[in-house]
């Protein structure tokens, strides 16, 4: 005779039939919040909302020439990206590129690729130089972005960078910037009932990665393409 | 504890120590021990002698013969190792869930150290009530616990142009599952209350890089978490200590760490990380934005080029992952001969939405070479395509998103290479 009634073993094989049970009940509010937190001050809000977006909501006022920028640029900048913005060794390449990017090797700068200054502008103000973020002023910043312009040839030597001309400057690549667009293009191809067997007649092996032998066990020099 | 007990003699640990040891010498001398095994040639001293005290390791860590389960960079992808990347050492584990000391790095200026009491999370913008909250405050707050794989978009990344490197760790290694517990972020947002005109969030962190991503609001409100544990613990710093935000099934550079500001808006910011980086650049030097949503894909972790087989013909374990953004993985499909005939692999442990499945192919290997493939199926009905198929509709530059089928070369050695195959 068991020792388990009979409902409990109507539980263990209801169990068996649908094994999983992942509880999931949502966390609610109630009406009227939970009354957590503190509001922000102005100036706290101030202090850390220093975002910039491509319509220039955020620009702080200021402004700043090339030829500040670039004497900015050879202190703070060129010891990674290079006097012109050519990169050294694997830090970012910010200028040339023109015309590349249907290349077997894309060169993915700031006039090449990027789609809008602001991104420029709001990435060294925020997080520039490399260790040492957040010391520029913003017209430290107005001044390099200038020169960085100056760099990819869309602007003069003479130019200067405010936030009165800044939405003025439209960047080459912009239009080839297209929404994800998988959910249309590659979706309904890839969702077919695939072939299980006697799928190919012959198969042979294409590539070797021990052809690059750049694992780094293997003590390999490598470089086939990088990650960003 | 050891210290209490120092200069009394002889404590009861040395006295039994001393036992132990004379023992030994009792035991070498008795029975002759018969066996060609080496296991049985001596009393192992774990059989015989004291094993370390309850605080030997007051946080524990893995065996000392596990030691070589490790996380490894590739020094030449990025230029320094600040802003640069590791990888998990997916052939060394198993089940799904990712242990915390594993979970690959991506830093952009370093790993931030943060003082939980100097760490604030800022809610401004377009909302009733600009917020600030303290890490107590969030506390208070309802949480939920979830499992979620995070996926750098640049998993494979190297691997668009052919074969490249040789280990699943290197090839998939971008990518960790771990069960977070954190607060809807709905929850915050409906604290600060959106106002009808925010449809865009902007995460933000607090190291030194500010790292920013948009989200639209719909993802915002609907899974998304903010995080502070992980594994049942709080978040390592590498990951985002003290908090990070959780974005199921996205790309895994939107899962801002050191989240310390959410600004609500009207429209993207396109912010460096959205533009320069995580854009995929077609073959007509055309590039997508905004791929946010992680295809499914699968990778035989076992054997594979760090994990050969050691034992020869005969029964044989064939391990793997798969996982998807948009859902559970139903089915992998497995395949010996490079695609010829395809076998369905049996899954193993929980399938939840967004999460690592663990599959598994039993076989009776003849010691012949091998060209294993694994093909996963989501619950969408989406089906891993093949690398060439998708070097088709994109090209070779999308450095993102490579999906694709991975191959394994089986060697009569059991040795496994990284190929591709017609």
């Amino acid at each position: 005779m068991s020792r388990f009634p009979d409902v409990l073993k109507a539980l263990a094989a209801a169990t068996l039939i649908a094994p999983a049970a992942f509880a999931q009940d949502a966390a609610e509010a109630p009406e009227g919040g939970f009354g957590l937190g503190r509001e922000a001050t102005t100036e706290e809000v101030a202090m850390w909302d220093i975002d910039i977006r491509p319509d220039g909501k955020g620009l702080p006022v200021g402004s700043g020439s090339v030829e500040l920028g670039e004497e900015i640029w050879s202190y703070n900048c060129a010891h990674c990206h290079g006097d012109f913005a050519e990169g050294i060794d694997r830090w970012p390449v910010l200028a040339g590129g023109e015309g590349t990017l249907s290349d077997d090797r894309p060169v993915k700068t700031i006039g090449s690729y990027w789609p809008y200054l602001s991104t420029v502008y709001d990435y060294v103000y925020r997080a520039m130089p490399f260790g040492y973020s957040q010391s520029l002023s913003p017209d430290d910043v107005y001044a390099i972005t200038a020169y960085l312009l100056y760099s990819n040839y869309i602007v003069e030597d003479d130019f200067v960078l405010s936030n009165e001309n800044f939405s003025e400057i439209a960047m080459p690549n912009e239009e080839n910037f297209f929404m994800d667009d998988r959910a249309e293009t590659e979706l309904p191809q890839f969702t077919a009932e695939p072939c299980m067997t006697d799928c190919k007649e012959q198969v042979e092996i294409t590539a070797h990665a021990t052809v690059l032998d750049v694992t780094p066990e293997d003590g390999g020099e490598g470089g086939g393409g990088g990650i960003d | 504890m050891n210290d209490i007990f120092k200069g009394m003699k002889p404590t009861r640990r040395s006295f039994l120590r001393g036992a132990a040891a004379a023992s030994v010498g009792a035991a070498a001398g008795g029975a002759a021990r018969a066996s060609s095994d080496p296991a049985f040639a001596e009393i192992q001293p774990w059989m015989q002698e004291l094993g370390d005290p309850v605080d030997a390791a007051p946080y524990g860590m893995p065996s000392e013969f596990e030691a070589h389960v490790q996380r490894k960079t590739v020094y030449w992808l990025t230029a320094d190792p600040i802003s640069s990347i590791n990888f998990t050492p997916l052939h060394e584990l198993d089940g799904i869930i990712t242990p915390n000391g594993l979970c690959f790095e991506r830093h952009h200026s370093g790993a931030a150290h943060v003082d939980p009491a100097l760490h604030r999370l800022m809610i401004n913008g377009l909302v009733d009530r600009e917020l600030v909250f303290t890490m107590e405050d969030l506390m208070r707050f309802p949480r939920e616990n979830h499992v979620y794989f995070l996926e750098c978009a640049a998993n494979s990344g190297m691997e668009w142009r052919g074969s490249q490197l040789n280990g699943c760790q290197f090839t998939h290694g971008m990518i960790h599952n771990v069960m977070y517990t954190g607060i809807p972020l709905r929850l915050l947002l409906a604290e600060a209350g959106i106002q009808t005109a925010g449809k865009w969030l902007l995460a933000e962190g607090a190291d030194a890089a500010g790292m920013t991503r948009s989200i639209p609001m719909e993802k915002a409100l609907d899974d998304c978490l903010v995080a502070f544990k992980m594994n049942g613990e709080a978040l390592r710093v590498e990951q985002g200590y003290p908090l990070r935000l959780v974005v199921p099934g996205w790309e895994g550079n939107m899962w801002v760490k050191w989240l310390r500001r959410l600004e609500v808006g009207d429209e993207p910011w396109h912010h460096r990380e959205e533009t320069s980086k995580y854009t995929d650049l077609l073959a007509d030097g055309k590039a997508r934005r905004f791929t946010w949503e992680m295809d499914a894909k699968s990778v035989i972790t076992n054997p594979s080029p760090q994990a050969p087989l050691t034992h020869g013909a005969g029964p044989t374990v064939l391990s793997g992952l798969a996982w998807s953004g948009r859902g559970t993985i139903p089915r992998v499909d497995v395949t010996l001969d490079g695609g010829k005939n395809w076998h369905q692999a049996r899954m193993s442990g929980p399938s939840l939405s967004k999460s690592m499945h663990r599959f598994y192919f039993e076989f009776d290997w003849n010691g012949q070479p091998l060209l294993l493939q694994s093909r996963a199926h989501d619950s969408t009905g989406y089906v891993q395509p093949t690398k060439n198929a998708l070097r088709e509709l994109r090209g070779t530059n999308s450095i993102y998103h490579n999906n694709g089928i991975q191959t394994w070369h089986v060697k009569k050695t059991g040795e496994a290479e990284n190929v591709e195959v017609s």
